[in-house]
């Protein structure tokens, strides 16, 4: 490749207070925990103040908002439920997206501590605790998640492009042409006044005798 | 064919047909001959007479009010927030590849912010000799670069899954947009920090509460990631970015960090939220692919379509629509209207632009009768969009992500159209 610019010394050198603002980010080894910890307890007082009114008391979430708890072994189901215990690798992601991105409207307002207590009662809430267990910096990295081996790097140059390139059939192609789905028969797209599809284009015809829609 | 007349009693399909009907015998009556003069040319109209809008009127344009039904619109039902949701561009309504910016489509996952120039800094920290903050005068002062790109959510189609389920291409395949960038490398701003040998992975993340962190080689991002601020000419707007985002070209939407606020350089993955709960795509044995970047090759009919129903009757139609290939240049896209029994040739609009959406076009004489309309992309490294049922036999009906299938219209005689599936 092309040899490295010269700097054009544009910026100014960040300073400790400011990275340590914004580079809060937690790695899958542990690597940014902040000191602290927290229990289940706690974690428990903590979430039903400020996170179960979307997220249910047990983590298992109210109306449509997230499981957080649950859905052990599902993956293959028809409808997989996918949450922390069922899904999610790394226990850094949760310490990490709690802590910066949670509550919904309110984020970054839990300390550290806040956000190891939380952690272990999602931990509880999951099965994966007892609830006296206590979360922090030091004990972090043992917590091994049940689908921790569940990813795999995208693969499609090897599994899906080979199949995928070459020449296509043009003519007396083997396609099946019955009709086998129709979004009409769901009918949950937005529709305008005249029943049709939101955003549908006007009929010039029917604007030109003045009959159309404003 | 089946029979599938179980529409007819619907009052919205009953006035359709009537003015169908309608409109093609004035059709036919005036390919033949005028009954009459028309009053529009026999008559002075009053724009050919009086005064229009004073240059004053209207210092930043808005489309005129006939087009008003070409904007964005939401699903409600897909998302429990609308400040963590999506909305579709009107693609059905768009002609060329340009996407007008006050119509292309939004997603958010905690609203769209609104950070002034003044406010915004940007920080590149991590594994760098120079851990840095810039202004957004000093992005300013770096050379730029311009590039057109597609930018398309990794969901897009993804509520197709598992069957038709949305009427109109706004809705199945819009959540994407076209824009020309223009912006600074990220190479220039990571040489000015001056990446450490250890340096594999970059972080983006956002100014916003979601933050919407995601990691990504260091190989791309030296390749053609760019930190822009300017899109189509203009700065970029509020809920596109502004004043600066990264554009990633050919990579799911997802990575397109906006407000970017702090770039940082890891020797590993963060695996975020952001790359492990969502944008990992479930297989059938119960693992799932994560790190599924780019945006395989696609395209849509755009019209006819569901939201572009043929009003004029039989005669000459022109099929158009939309291919695009995170994998670099289309290199043709072939159209059927008879569900991919036979394929024709669609003529391609200019050069085309590597990961950028392209146009193409099939002109027609329509005899009137039913049609099933599928189009099929190839790229230039030789990948041919596959059916939806090709994937579906590779990744079951959960990956959620990704789904490039091929799209078919069944366009009715009455030139109504629908989304349906075929097998």
């Amino acid at each position: 490749g092309p040899a490295a610019a010269e700097p054009l010394g544009l910026g100014r050198p960040a300073l400790p207070e400011e990275i340590a603002a914004w580079d809060m980010t937690v790695l899958p080894d542990g690597t940014g925990l902040p000191e602290g910890s927290g229990d289940v307890w706690t974690g428990d007082e903590v979430f039903a103040e400020n996170c179960a009114m979307c997220h249910g008391d047990f983590a298992e979430g109210l109306d449509n908002w997230p499981v957080l708890a649950g859905g052990a072994g599902s993956l293959q189901d028809r409808r997989p439920v996918k949450t922390i215990g069922s899904y999610w690798p790394h226990l850094s992601t949760v310490w990490d997206y709690v802590h910066r991105s949670m509550p919904f409207g309110m984020a970054q307002t839990l300390t550290p501590d806040d956000v190891y207590a939380i952690t272990a009662f999602l931990l509880y809430s999951n099965g994966m605790v007892e609830d006296d267990f206590v979360l922090s910096k030091e004990n972090f990295a043992e917590i091994a998640m049940p689908n921790a081996g569940g990813f795999y790097p995208d693969d499609r140059p090897e599994t899906e492009y080979p199949e995928f390139t070459g020449d296509p059939c043009m003519s007396a192609c083997a396609a099946g042409t019955e009709i086998t789905k129709r979004a009409v028969k769901l009918n949950v797209t937005p529709v305008g006044p005249d029943g049709r599809p939101a955003g549908t284009l006007p009929d010039l015809h029917l604007a030109a005798a003045g009959t159309a829609a404003p | 064919m089946k029979s599938r007349d179980d529409k007819t009693h619907d009052p919205a399909r009953r006035a359709f047909l009537g003015a169908a009907a309608a409109s093609s015998a004035a059709l036919a009556a005036g390919a033949a001959r005028a009954a009459g003069p028309d009053p529009l040319i026999t008559e002075v109209q009053p724009w050919a007479s009086e005064f229009g809008d004073p240059v004053d009127a209207s210092p930043y344009g808005m489309p005129i009010h006939f087009e008003s039904q070409v904007v964005r619109r939401n699903v409600e039902w897909l998302t429990e927030s609308p400040v963590s949701s999506i909305n579709f561009t009107p693609i059905h309504a768009l002609e060329g590849t340009i996407t007008p910016a006050g119509c292309a489509f939004e997603r958010h996952h905690s609203g769209a912010i609104e950070l002034s120039k003044t406010d915004y800094r940007l920080m590149i920290t991590g594994l760098v000799d120079r851990p840095l903050v810039f202004t957004y005068e000093d992005l300013t002062r770096f050379p730029r670069q311009s590039r057109v790109a597609f930018l398309e959510c990794a969901a897009n189609g993804g509520m197709e899954w598992g069957g038709a389920q949305l009427e109109g291409c706004q809705f199945t395949q819009g959540m994407i947009h076209n824009m020309e960038y223009v912006g600074v490398p990220l190479s220039a701003l990571l040489e000015e920090a001056g990446v450490r040998p250890e340096g594999k992975w970059i972080y983006f993340e956002g100014a916003d509460a979601s933050s919407n962190g995601r990691s990504i080689p260091l190989e791309k991002a030296m390749e053609d990631v760019l930190i822009a601020f300017y899109a189509n000419g203009e700065a970029l707007r509020k809920e596109h970015g502004y004043p600066v985002r990264a554009v990633v070209p050919g990579w799911e939407g997802n990575l397109w960090v906006k407000w970017l606020r702090r770039i940082s350089v890891y020797d590993q993955a963060v695996e975020s939220r952001e790359e492990t709960s969502k944008y990992t795509d479930l297989m059938p044995d119960g693992r799932a692919r994560k790190w599924t970047w780019v945006m395989d090759a696609k395209s849509v009919i755009t019209s006819p379509s569901p939201q572009a129903p043929i009003y004029h009757g039989p005669g000459p139609l022109v099929i158009t629509g939309l291919a695009w290939s995170g994998h670099g240049r289309i290199r043709r896209v072939d159209v059927s209207l008879d569900g991919g029994k036979s394929w024709q040739e669609a003529e391609i609009e200019g050069d085309p632009q590597p990961k950028a959406l392209t146009r193409f076009r099939l002109p027609i004489q329509w005899d009137g009768s039913e049609m099933i309309l599928q189009s099929r992309a190839m790229d230039e490294t030789g990948y041919v969009q596959p059916t939806k049922d090709a994937l579906r036999a590779i990744r079951g009906l959960n990956n959620v992500y990704h789904n490039n299938g091929i799209q078919t219209w069944w366009v009715r005689a009455s030139g109504e159209v629908e989304n349906v599936e075929v097998g």
